[in-house]
């Protein structure tokens, strides 16, 4: 007898078990591992809802503000009712301007006027400047793979215990100075929080989501094996469930035929000539931002399980990643250039969490002529090969597999740190060939 | 490495010499620094060889290790060594001043002012390069532990008395020398290569010889030239005539020179061991003292180089002026000179093999500030670091081409005037992007509005440092025709959040790490007695 899997019943037995270990369990912790779009933050609204029926009062730790006003909104989509507290921060325009029409929720920078409040959020550099008498019952911390283990030593003694929730595949936290002297050590502040927390409390118990809602069927399978070769997930849909077609059909140029070859099988990868290029490689920057005017002029329209009738491909729905700030910079005025101006156009760091229909990605290798650590960084890679919910097109400089081979990573070995894998030139790998597979080859 | 140095090194190589990379200095300099220029034996980790120290460039102190595998003549070493550096140390930390340093009152907890002594000078230890650095902490950690004679009696190898403080004192610069900026302990190849861009890599950078090569080339010689002699140039003996900066030294040196002289040196101390009466132990002495002073020739052959290169690159340092905020930084530095003086007072233990994870939390937190205040500071003291920022789209300098008084919508409306830059920059600007620039050395900042003719104008509005009144104050606007240089980057950091303290480190981090244990030496291998 063969099962089939059933996405929903496999998500939702997860979410009751994280839910009981969070509400009845006896540990002081709950990790909860997510990948991409799996639900994460669902997850953590309806966590937060459950605990404050049950009349516990609740702090919420995110890394960001935006991440905290969209927790905020969606609490407030669920339940309007809800007394929820904002913690922000005293800088001008400290919260999302939406959060004034939410009657129920109450902003401040004092923490004291937020006292007796179902849920308080903010995030964990706010949350460190609060001092408290009688520590929070619960919290939830958000994110927690991308906070720093300092910045958890700073709150850490708010709370009694706390469902930790984030995405151990995504970019890890970093420090603009060398911190050598401390690797290794448990509380390595320079690490991720969950590391930290881990090696202290080897006896949490530890969950994770295992259907990702937000990658097609397409690209599930690649970015499981590529960056979660042991905690694989699926996705929630099936092959046959997500659409993305053209009403304009294509001109024969390298951009449309990868839009095309997109479209048809989830990826796509327009190679230009190898070439040792600064890195903001005009030609690929101009390559990467003809991809996306066509895209926009095409005429597209995705379907999906969320709607009966096919969506439009709008300006909104696509992004471009890239691994430098000034690359970023360079496609925004490439765009500009082209009439598109409202295409986000970010680096890795700053796309994660975000969710897009199509993204264009200028491979962080491509044109260089050394791969150091930052441009292998297995999180990296996976953030930009994970935002889309149909199609990603890579835009890169042939001989990155060659590039691969001759710098095999040279990191010098910690003792007593955890070895991550893979590793970052393992999953560029994995993921070249995949991408092999949808090549377009185009010299413009 | 930024878009500016990629560029001086380029131009570098044209011209062939080192082309300046900061038009100030952006370390202090002591007027008195003490110079340690420290060699190793090879085959053993911190195995000292010998060194010159001293403050006088003309009469350096030369010690050296016959025997480097002898205990003994180690901590005979670690002793002259600390005959040398510890009164240094105690002459700066006899003048002070007296300065003010907010506390929290034990007893009300509230912040308050309270008067503390500063120590009026700091001690400055150069070393000729960044493995210099690492010696300097490892003995610091291989001595700050021992025990001498006096607190434990029955330790079976004590050590001289003066060892251990020396070994806190040399851990203290090397921890400080890992906060960006500070200038207790510097290496000489760090600071010229922060002053300037040479045409070799940052890893060629590191061979003191070659990098003063490229800055000072010789009459008639390119700086690649002169480079590649002071890395390979030997004499009729094969040596190397620009001996490595060490502490490493070179194996041609070892094998050659050193490992035979050690040889003779052996044998000699065998043989007086082994002399049967007065007069023969007389000759045998002499021997012995022949071939030490054989091996303290050596030593001084080899580092004496080094010792008038580390002088002429302060030399050449002294040339530049020093930056606004170097005073400021150095200020900190004396804090932490002064706070350590107190602690060895005050009979602290010797700082930890490991920090706990408050202290490493703060440490980190501390270093990630001064490394932003560093950066933002050199800018700001240094327009050629400000046009590397500005090369980068971190900041944008320009003229003033008009200036539109406007008003926020409060209830009492403040100015808010919106000023056009003309600028040839191309700052990264996205909506509201704050910006800043220095009046009358404090920030002032202002956000961005809008950009014209693709980037050339740029409207912003000031949104501070104009007075409580309707009218800004005069001068805190800027006129039209002024040149004004605005930084994407904050210029002053602002203080963390305060970490729990040790005792109470929460349950995510192991709990409170319990009574600080009294930690005891390495124990002596079978390898440490040869």
């Amino acid at each position: 007898m063969t099962t089939v899997f059933d996405p929903s019943a496999a998500a939702g037995q997860a979410t009751d078990a994280i839910l009981h270990d969070t509400l009845h369990g006896t540990a002081r912790g709950v990790v909860v591992d997510s990948p991409p779009g799996a639900g994460k933050s669902t997850l953590v609204v309806r966590a937060a809802l459950e605990l404050a029926e049950a009349g516990h009062p609740l702090m919420v730790v995110a890394q960001t503000n935006a991440q905290v006003d969209d927790l905020v909104l969606r609490l407030a989509e669920k339940n309007p009712e809800l007394p929820v507290g904002r913690l922000h921060s005293s800088d001008t325009d400290p919260y999302d301007k939406a959060l004034d029409d939410l009657e129920n929720v109450r902003k401040s920078a004092k923490a004291a006027d937020l006292a007796g409040l179902a849920v308080v959020l903010s995030t964990a550099a706010k949350w460190a400047h609060v001092k408290v008498d009688e520590p929070w019952r619960h919290a939830i911390v958000d994110e927690a793979y991308q906070m720093r283990s300092d910045a958890l030593l700073a709150v850490a003694g708010l709370f009694e215990r706390a469902l930790f929730v984030g995405d151990p595949g995504q970019l890890d936290p970093f420090a603009i100075v060398g911190s050598e002297q401390w690797a290794g050590l448990a509380y390595d502040p320079s690490a991720s929080a969950v590391t930290t927390l881990l090696a202290h409390n080897p006896d949490l118990p530890q969950h994770r989501l295992p259907v990702s809602w937000r990658l097609p069927a397409s690209a599930a399978p690649l970015v499981s094996d590529a960056f979660y070769p042991y905690t694989p997930f699926r996705s929630g849909t099936g092959p046959g469930d997500r659409g993305l077609s053209f009403a304009v059909p294509s001109d024969g140029s390298g951009p449309d035929r990868v839009i095309d070859e997109a479209a048809a099988s989830g990826w796509g990868l327009l190679e230009l000539p190898a070439r040792h290029t600064p890195r903001t490689d005009p030609e690929a920057v101009r390559a990467v931002a003809a991809v996306v005017r066509r895209l926009l002029d095409r005429g597209g329209a995705a379907t999906s399980e969320r709607s009966s009738s096919p969506s439009p491909l709008t300006a909104d729905r696509v992004a471009v990643g890239t691994a430098h700030r000034d690359q970023a910079a360079a496609v925004r005025a490439a765009l500009s250039a082209l009439g598109v101006t409202d295409v986000v156009v970010d680096t890795a760091n700053r796309l994660q969490g975000r969710e897009y229909d199509v993204t264009v990605v200028l491979h962080p290798l491509s044109g260089r002529p050394d791969a150091t650590a930052f441009h292998l960084e297995t999180g990296r890679l996976c953030v930009l090969a994970s935002r889309h919910r149909h199609a990603c097109i890579v835009v890169c400089r042939a001989g990155v597999s060659d590039l691969l081979d001759d710098y095999p990573s040279t990191e010098p070995v910690q003792l007593g740190t955890v070895v991550k894998f893979p590793d970052g030139w393992e999953a560029n790998h994995a993921v070249l060939a995949h991408l092999a597979e949808h090549r377009i080859s185009w010299r413009p | 490495m930024s878009l500016i140095s990629t560029l001086a090194r380029l131009e570098a190589v044209s011209t062939g010499r080192a082309q300046p990379a900061a038009t100030v200095r952006h370390r202090h300099l002591s007027d008195r620094p003490l110079v340690f220029v420290p060699l190793t034996t090879a085959g053993e980790a911190g195995a000292p060889l010998g060194a010159l120290v001293g403050t006088d460039r003309d009469a350096p102190r030369l010690l050296a290790v016959p025997q480097p595998r002898d205990r003994d003549l180690r901590f005979a070493f670690l002793a002259e060594l600390a005959d040398v550096v510890l009164p240094y140390v105690d002459g700066c930390a006899e003048a002070v001043e007296a300065a003010e340093r907010t506390e929290t009152d034990p007893e009300t907890g509230k912040r308050i002012k309270v008067e503390v002594d500063l120590c009026a000078d700091a001690p400055q230890l150069i070393v000729p390069s960044r493995a210099g650095i690492d010696l300097v902490r490892l003995l610091g950690r291989s001595t700050r532990f021992r025990r001498t004679a006096e607190q434990d009696p029955q330790a079976p190898y004590p050590a001289p008395p003066r060892v251990p403080l020396l070994g806190r004192w040399l851990t203290h610069f090397g921890e400080r020398a890992r906060v960006p900026g500070s200038s207790l302990l510097l290496a000489m190849t760090d600071v010229l290569g922060r002053h300037w861009a040479t045409g070799q890599s940052t890893l060629e950078d590191q061979h003191l010889g070659a990098l003063l090569a490229w800055i000072d080339p010789p009459e008639g010689e390119t700086g690649a030239q002169a480079a590649l002699r002071a890395e390979l140039e030997r004499d009729e003996r094969g040596q190397l005539r620009c001996p490595p900066a060490g502490p490493a030294t070179d194996p041609a040196f070892d094998n050659k020179l050193l490992a035979p002289a050690i040889e003779r040196y052996d044998r000699a101390r065998t043989a007086l061991a082994a002399a049967e009466d007065g007069l023969q132990a007389d000759d045998r002495l002499g021997a012995l003292t022949a071939a030490e002073r054989e091996i303290r020739d050596l030593v001084l052959s080899r580092t004496r180089p080094t010792w008038d290169a580390v002088w002429r690159g302060l030399d050449r340092l002294r040339e530049l002026p020093e930056g606004a905020h170097v005073e400021e930084r150095w200020t900190r530095d004396r804090w932490s000179f002064t706070g350590h003086r107190d602690r060895v007072l005050a009979g602290e233990p010797p700082q930890p093999r490991r920090d706990d994870a408050v202290t490493a939390a703060n440490k980190l937190a501390t270093r990630e500030r001064e490394q932003a205040r560093l950066e933002a500071q050199e800018a700001l003291d240094d327009p050629l670091v400000m046009a590397g920022r500005r090369l980068s789209g971190e900041a944008f300098a320009g003229e003033v081409t008009d200036v539109v008084m406007a008003y926020s919508e409060s209830k009492r409306p403040s100015p808010r005037p919106l000023v056009t830059v003309r600028t040839d920059d191309r700052p990264h600007l996205g909506e509201r992007t704050k910006v800043y620039r220095s009046l009358g050395g404090k920030p002032q900042s202002a956000e961005f509005v809008t950009a014209e003719e693709d980037g050339a104008y740029v409207v912003l509005r000031i949104l501070d440092k104009m007075g409580r009144g309707k009218e800004p104050e005069p001068g805190s606007v800027p006129e039209k025709g002024d040149r004004v240089c605005f930084t994407l980057f904050e210029h002053e950091q602002r203080g963390g959040a305060k970490l729990p303290d040790p005792e109470e480190t929460p349950w995510t981090h192991g709990g409170p790490p319990g009574e600080p244990a009294l930690e005891a030496a390495d124990p002596v291998t079978e390898e440490d007695v040869l």
